[in-house]
């Protein structure tokens, strides 16, 4: 019970030690070629195979041959991406687009660089003996919902549908759904669900609603920067995106590799590590990053479901309005605004 | 090629094959019965030790449990003041070592109408006890949503939390034990908050950790999500489930095995270990927590002792049939080296050596017995051999003798024919057939002067050599009485006197004597007991009647008469001895003379030859190659007048 206590504590004391050794010994290596431009990513979440491109990436000297110094700053319970972007504790941030617009709503003006998750990995899961079988079976049911951004897409789909559920919050692990606490829980298709799996509940005994599937396209992980960070060097912008895009095509393509790059990232920060649930995690990344559907090249937000994203969190009072895609994606002239 | 194989081949490979095959069945069976007897001990055995190590792992368990609710009922019961609350949950932490930490966390506004959130907790730190403020803590996500808090209020009863790390007390792996306590509002029972106790699994899993079954066996500890919390696998503890395990292995059986065991189940069974190895596992859940404990055998090293011994039997077994193969192979040889060599000398004896030297065999056997009777065998082949070249040539020189005697018998007859090429009147052939190198028959003829021609055919009684003797005394005493007398019955009395005179062996001899008148064709006869002639002549062929006489020979004083018959020119007159008219076939049917006269009869006249040969013919077809007795004799004779 005291471990996030110490673990904000211990682990801050730590991580700084080590980033200054790990930026000691990168510096004195990358003084002999070009000067690389230092920069920091903060990812969503704690080490896992969701961020794999970019761990990848700086492991394989991606980032560097992109003459970027990148250091990735620690992440996960109790720390908050889109905070820490803001105060410029980070040049680069993963957020959702549910985040980043309302972010953007309160004044902060960030771009989206690059969109990676193309559509919804939410999940809403209850097992089958519950009897839930479709949205409209959850109504008055007790729904397990993660607190701010992560609960949007549901709450949507509750005010479409018209349905009023009892909504518990719902912490980091399943064992309240797998106890019987909760008759629904949220669950990602590329962490949770498996966790489930893998606690012993099989396919068949689950019911899953898919939110991709209710309509509810909202695309998820995207890279973002400060206006004012893009402005002030488009270039590492640039060749931030190349490097994390190439680093996810890396790993797609070394998937052993790249699992144990993220491992070694994951027992590094101490976090229990399971290698084909990160394989999983990493299966499902290349199912939603790179969708057969894509058209072209990947990591783009594509407009229409910006616009549907954006119109859909206006109508549920999300939203007073959200920006012109070509501001948010960085594509205008930031200065025209 | 076939191949021959030895009787050592086949003894070696039968009594081999044979004593191996019931050896690998004992040692089959005794390996099969002790591996039964030794899973059933053994799973007695993990019975128990899953069972005490249950209930070791159960009582510290349900103590913790007992305090906690103990807790629960005391805030229960009543109001605490914020002092004696922190009292209480530190004296519980005092008074129980095996407690880490406690807390009470209230429910929004439970604790006071002021305060939303309250949740004092004590935790031992530094050898001492800390106090922290859970509220103030869990900045990020507030006490209300954390699984130890969650679960048992959403449940309404007590819960252990899934065990996690925690760091702040130096990495260990912890469980917190939960219980949600009420109070009565309006009369109306209602959540209060949460009482719990943390307690440290290390000893708990250094306890299951520290079992060692054989030599690498194990017991393991698995929570209720299947979470590996104590195992030899150290890379799995807190990291894997036996779930994600069976799917990285994509073993389903695992995975049925693990849905078992998180839902309480106990069982038996043999598997393949996490560690790879095939084993036995007894499996049985801890009742208080849903964690499963299993204890692991491995199979190989179970069966070690087992399998040692079977190696040892089977070790032993295999140095006996060797011993066993060389004994059989001494045997065999000692049985088959006299034979072989007496297989040896047998051939150089079937080739006709019996001079060879038998082996010496000394054994008193079968064997030592049968080289004896080899040697006997060939001692009396041997003898027999000799007695029989012996004979042989005795044999053969009797033969050669009898040869020389045919060919002075043959000489003695007259064989040139014609035999009288100047004399136009008449014409005569003669054959004789002897049944025997030498024959008793005979015939002859001469002239007495220039007109009469004296011709005879004789057969004697008896066969063979004494036949010839007598034929030859016989035929040379016909010739020179009938050169000197000149008239038949004078003839055959003188020969008769002279023949009984000395005949102690009462030999006898039939013959027919006849003197023919060249120039008148009259013919002047006597018979002494000989076969009656045939006359052919213009009236057909018919048997002479004549006198029969009696034999010559066994009595001195015997009559013969000489008769007449005149021959017209063309006549023949045909003279035979009875191995014409007694030849017989196979079936013992004689020639007869009626078959003779019929054969006469049809046969052509003209040539003499010709006759003769027809007649031979005609009996040798119907004797149809039986072995003849008596000896085939045929005199014909033809006159033809005189006129030109």
């Amino acid at each position: 019970m005291m471990r996030l206590l110490w673990r904000a504590w211990c682990s801050k004391e730590l991580r700084l030690l080590q980033n200054t050794l790990l930026l000691v010994l990168l510096c004195s290596s990358a003084v002999a070629a070009s000067p690389l431009k230092k920069a920091t990513l903060m990812p969503l979440w704690s080490p896992q195979a969701q961020f794999a491109g970019y761990y990848v990436a700086l492991e394989k000297g991606i980032y560097a041959r992109h003459g970027i110094d990148l250091k990735i700053l620690p992440a996960g319970p109790g720390y908050s991406p889109e905070q820490t972007l803001k105060n410029g504790g980070a040049d680069f941030a993963i957020l959702w687009l549910t985040t980043a617009l309302r972010q953007r709503a309160d004044g902060t003006r960030l771009v989206n660089l690059a969109q990676l998750v193309q559509r919804s990995s939410l999940l809403l899961i209850s097992k089958k003996s519950s009897g839930i079988r479709s949205v409209a079976d959850l109504n008055g049911r007790k729904v397990g919902l993660w607190a701010g951004d992560l609960s949007l897409p549901p709450r949507i789909i509750f005010a479409r549908q018209g349905i009023k559920v009892r909504e518990l919050p719902q912490s980091y692990t399943v064992n309240l759904f797998l106890r019987g606490g909760i008759e629904v829980t949220s669950a990602m298709w590329y962490n949770e669900y498996h966790t489930i799996l893998s606690s012993g509940v099989d396919a068949d005994e689950l019911s899953v609603i898919r939110l991709h599937e209710q309509g509810i396209q909202f695309p998820e992980d995207g890279i973002y920067t400060l206006e004012k960070t893009l402005k002030k060097d488009p270039a590492l912008a640039k060749a931030f995106v190349a490097a994390s895009l190439e680093g996810w095509r890396y790993a797609f393509d070394h998937p052993d590799e790249a699992l144990e790059i993220v491992i070694k990232q994951m027992r590094a920060a101490q976090l229990p590590a399971n290698r084909s649930h990160q394989k999983w995690m990493l299966d499902r990344m290349r199912d939603l990053i790179m969708p057969p559907t894509a058209k072209g090249a990947h990591g783009l937000l594509n407009q229409q479901e910006y616009e549907a994203v954006g119109q859909a969190m206006r109508t549920y009072g999300l939203l007073k309005a959200y920006p012109d895609y070509s501001r948010f994606t960085g594509r205008s002239d930031a200065g025209t605004h | 090629m076939l191949v021959r194989t030895s009787i050592a081949t086949r003894l070696v490979l039968v009594i081999t094959l044979c004593s191996a095959l019931i050896f690998a069945v004992i040692l089959g069976y005794n390996y099969h019965r002790s591996r039964v007897m030794l899973e059933q001990e053994l799973e007695s055995n993990a019975r128990n030790l899953a069972g005490s190590l249950v209930h070791r792992v159960e009582t510290e368990l349900v103590s913790v449990a007992k305090i906690v609710q103990g807790m629960a009922r005391e805030l229960e019961t009543s109001r605490h003041t914020a002092q004696e609350l922190n009292s209480v949950i530190k004296t519980t932490l005092e008074q129980n070592p095996e407690l880490f930490g406690s807390a009470v966390a209230f429910e929004p506004f439970a604790f006071n109408a002021s305060t939303r959130l309250y949740a004092p907790y004590y935790y031992r730190h530094k050898g001492g006890i800390a106090f922290s403020r859970l509220e103030t803590a869990y900045q990020q996500l507030p006490y209300l949503y954390w699984d130890w808090y969650q679960i048992p209020r959403e449940l309404g009863r007590m819960e252990w939390s899934e065990p996690y790390f925690d760091e702040g007390a130096g990495n260990i792996l912890m469980s917190t034990c939960s219980v949600p306590f009420y109070g009565a509002e309006n009369g109306r029972k209602q959540l209060k908050g949460i009482v719990t106790a943390d307690i440290s699994l290390e000893s708990l899993t250094r306890l299951i950790s520290s079992v060692k079954i054989l030599k690498t066996g194990y017991a393991a500890l698995l929570s209720r999500n299947g979470m590996v919390l104590a195992h030899p696998l150290k890379d799995a503890v807190m990291n894997e489930t036996f779930f994600s395990i069976a799917e990285e292995r994509q073993d389903p059986a695992m995975r049925e095995l693990g849905k078992k065991m998180v839902k309480g189940e106990s069982g038996f069974i043999l598997y393949k270990s996490l560690v790879g190895v095939r084993s036995w596992m007894y499996y049985a859940p801890i009742r208080s927590t849903g964690w499963t404990l299993a204890v692991v055998f491995p199979e190989k090293e179970l069966l070690e002792n087992v399998t040692r011994l079977s190696m040892t039997m089977a070790l032993m077994g295999l140095v006996g049939i060797l011993l066993l193969t060389a004994a059989v192979v001494s045997i065999a040889r000692s049985i088959t080296k006299p034979l072989r060599s007496l297989a040896a000398a047998t051939d150089e004896i079937a080739a006709g050596n019996f001079d060879v030297e038998l082996p010496v065999v000394r054994s008193q056997d079968e064997v030592g017995l049968l080289a004896h009777d080899f040697q006997v065998m060939k001692e009396s082949l041997k003898e027999y051999i000799k007695n029989l070249t012996e004979t042989t040539a005795a044999k053969e020189r009797i033969q050669s003798e009898l040869k020389v005697a045919t060919d002075i018998q043959a000489s003695l007859l007259p064989r040139l024919f014609p035999a009288f090429p100047d004399r136009p009147e008449f014409d005569i052939f003669a054959s004789m057939d002897p049944a025997k190198e030498v024959g008793g028959d005979f015939y002859d003829f001469f002239f007495i002067d220039p007109t009469h021609l004296c011709f005879l055919i004789a057969d004697v009684s008896g066969k063979g050599v004494p036949a010839a003797l007598y034929m030859m005394v016989a035929k040379t005493l016909l010739k020179s009485e009938g050169q000197r007398l000149g008239e038949p019955s004078r003839i055959l009395s003188c020969v008769n006197t002279i023949l009984a005179e000395d005949n102690d062996s009462c030999m006898f001899a039939t013959v027919f004597c006849g003197i023919l008148h060249t120039e008148t064709g009259e013919i002047h006869f006597a018979n002494a007991g000989h076969n009656p002639p045939l006359i052919m002549d213009g009236a057909g062929v018919r048997y002479l009647a004549l006198k029969a006489g009696f034999v010559l020979g066994p009595m001195e004083d015997s009559v013969y008469t000489t008769e007449q018959l005149v021959m017209q020119p063309g006549d023949t007159l045909f003279l035979y001895t009875d191995g014409v008219t007694e030849a017989s076939n196979h079936a013992d049917e004689l020639y007869g003379e009626p078959r003779l006269l019929d054969a006469l009869e049809k046969a052509s006249r003209e040539d003499l030859v010709t006759l003769v040969h027809t007649i031979r013919a005609d009996v040798a077809a119907h004797a149809a190659g039986a072995p003849q007795s008596d000896d085939v004799t045929m005199v014909a004779i033809t006159w033809r007048g005189t006129e030109r």
